[in-house]
């Protein structure tokens, strides 16, 4: 059994579907990762990825009929949620999923909080893997990781207005090019 | 044999690119002063499987920097998803890694189950593993066509594309396509097995053990194609695990790492079957994992057929009529399953509040799905970790010394398909 006591700048560690979450100070991210890296033997980071919690839990509870603001009938999903699913501290959560890849493997998630327009360190530096996985995540989401050495839209084309992941980018709203009216 | 117990010594130290892990940078005065010339590789060359860019500069034959430029075929699947309701979700993580689709809609599957905690009858989950099987064989004959029609054995391609063929007859005989079924729900299977594809399966599983030895036989002498992939695109055992690699790639750098058996799912700890370790990290070692887990995938098919011929009549899919769909015949005479037919299909099934990461060993390595749920009927957020996408990071350092005919049987070697590495 691993214990996750002597991770810097853990915050809450909290269990559920059989996956370990740590939440972790954003400040000392390198710090935690680097101990889980080396003390715990987490060499293998899986995926990197924020999310974006814009609007959650905005989509309104209600009973069967419908939401306070009433019911849309043509749209799908529009019954409502059940209950308020539980606030999030911050906007922005960055997700490291970290794997032991041994004899006795173990996966764990870290996650660090953040609002919009704060920046985190990179953690290139402790897997080199999250290269791509950081550029992804600033292209996507327009978080900034410290210290990346490459830093630069990854996906999207370099001249990109905005960062499509985030819940406020609107869908079908970009710019038609070729479109034969200019 | 443990995971990291033998680690080869393909070279010495790390070859990882510093500062920037996927790239070689030429230094700009060397860039000035020599007879460097910088080319395009790509995005639309025929050997870069899809639309990968490379940059390449170039010292004479030898590669001196490299990067590669992704991005050409983005279309934005996570985004997609998030304005969908969960069980229309299903349709597309199949199109993201077009060539091992019913892997990718298992993962994905899977997670929306860990979420739902809903039983899965037995039946489903060893036609689940039957399936992810000759999907990782379809797509195994698919690299080995093209990488090896790259590399000059055009007859490669019309051998293995015919019996990539007869693999695909399988599915349509199951789930009515060929390539992206949809065949797995949210539950279970969409549909039972129909009685004619145990047969036709096991005629299919004796003739592909065959259908190997004859690839190889073509392969395994010729001097050109050995020459071309021995000692070419090292990657050492350390390397590879820094740099996120999974899957082949991984075990033909001599790590004893597979998803299937180190952290199992399904049934994988109930059948038996090896995992194929090379110790080289070469382009050659990586054909022969490729190679090896075709003869282990078609054991394991036939495996599944065995258990799954004794659970003719059993169902295929939970009964949950919050979250299945309920079967067609009930709709006539039932009020209650017309309503709930209804609901799922317009509103969709509601999935718990929560967060997972769910991921299985595709033909590439390990695919994963993250999800997060509101407990509303659309996904907040969908992340896929595509294995080729981490793969691709390894291009810079499987590149050192390399010659720019060698690049073609190193990118051919790491299996990117693009259309999971830009999603």
């Amino acid at each position: 059994m691993t214990t996750y006591e002597g991770v810097p700048g853990l915050v809450e560690m909290t269990g559920s579907h059989g996956e370990t979450t740590l939440v972790v100070d954003a400040a000392r991210i390198v710090e935690a990762c680097m101990f889980i890296r080396d003390e715990l033997g987490f060499n293998f980071l899986s995926d990197l990825t924020p999310t974006d919690y814009l609007g959650w839990g905005s989509r309104g509870v209600s009973g069967y009929i419908g939401t306070p603001a009433g019911r849309d009938m043509h749209g799908p999903g529009t019954q409502g949620l059940a209950r308020v699913p539980d606030a999030k501290p911050k906007r922005f959560a960055v997700n490291y999923h970290a794997l032991r890849l041994a004899d006795d493997p173990v996966r764990v998630r870290l996650q660090a909080w953040l609002d919009d327009g704060e920046e985190i360190d990179s953690v290139v530096p402790v897997w080199p893997t999250a290269d791509w996985f950081e550029r992804e995540a600033w292209d996507m989401f327009g978080i900034v990781f410290r210290g990346h050495p490459n830093l630069v839209r990854i996906l999207m084309e370099d001249d990109w207005e905005g960062h499509p992941l985030r819940k406020d980018y609107p869908i079908g709203g970009e710019p038609v090019r070729f479109s034969g009216e200019e | 044999m443990s995971v990291l117990e033998n680690r080869p010594n393909i070279y010495e130290g790390s070859r990882i690119p510093s500062p920037i892990p996927t790239a070689v940078i030429v230094d700009p005065e060397k860039h000035a002063l020599e007879d460097i010339l910088t080319i395009n590789f790509g995005p639309n060359h025929p050997s870069t499987h899809g639309v990968l860019r490379l940059v390449v500069d170039l010292d004479g034959e030898m590669v001196a920097g490299i990067s590669a430029v992704i991005g050409y075929l983005h279309t934005g699947f996570e985004k997609t998803m998030e304005q969908k309701t969960w069980w229309k979700c299903i349709t597309y993580p199949e199109r993201i890694d077009y060539v091992s689709f019913q892997v990718n809609e298992l993962a994905f599957v899977l997670a929306i189950e860990k979420l739902l905690g809903i039983e899965v009858p037995r039946k489903a989950t060893w036609m689940r593993m039957c399936l992810s099987e000759l999907t990782r064989i379809h797509s195994h004959l698919v690299w080995l066509g093209t990488s090896a029609l790259e590399l000059g054995a055009i007859s490669m391609f019309w051998y293995t594309f015919d019996d990539r063929d007869t693999t695909l007859d399988l599915f349509e005989m199951v789930c009515g396509t060929r390539m992206h079924t949809r065949y797995f729900q949210a539950g279970g299977l969409a549909e039972d097995i129909p009685e004619g594809f145990y047969a036709q399966a096991r005629e299919w599983c004796k003739k592909m053990p065959k259908a190997i030895d004859e690839y190889e036989a073509i392969l395994d002498r010729n001097a050109i194609w050995l020459k071309r992939t021995k000692g070419i695109g090292l990657l050492s055992t350390d390397d590879a695990i820094a740099l996120g690699q999974s899957g082949p790639v991984l075990r033909a750098s001599g790590v004893n790492w597979d998803l299937r058996k180190n952290m199992p799912y399904l049934a994988y700890d109930e059948v038996s079957f090896d995992v194929p370790v090379f110790p080289e990290g070469d382009v050659y070692a990586r054909y022969r994992v490729h190679m090896e887990e075709m003869r282990e995938s078609v054991r394991i098919v036939s495996q599944c057929l065995d258990r799954l011929e004794e659970m003719r009549g059993e169902p295929w899919i939970a009964d949950d009529r919050k979250v299945v769909l309920p079967p067609r015949e009930e709709l006539h005479t039932s009020m209650e399953s017309l309503i709930h037919h209804f609901k799922i299909v317009t509103e969709g099934y509601m999935v718990p509040e929560g967060e997972v990461y769910q991921c299985v060993e595709s033909p590439r390595g390990e695919f994963g799905v993250y999800v997060v749920s509101d407990g509303g009927p659309k996904p907040w957020r969908v992340k896929f970790r595509a294995p080729s996408f981490v793969a691709l990071q390894a291009t810079a350092t499987c590149m050192t010394d390399a010659a720019i005919a060698d690049m073609i049987a190193i990118i051919g070697s790491l299996d990117g398909v693009m259309g999971e590495v830009d999603r």
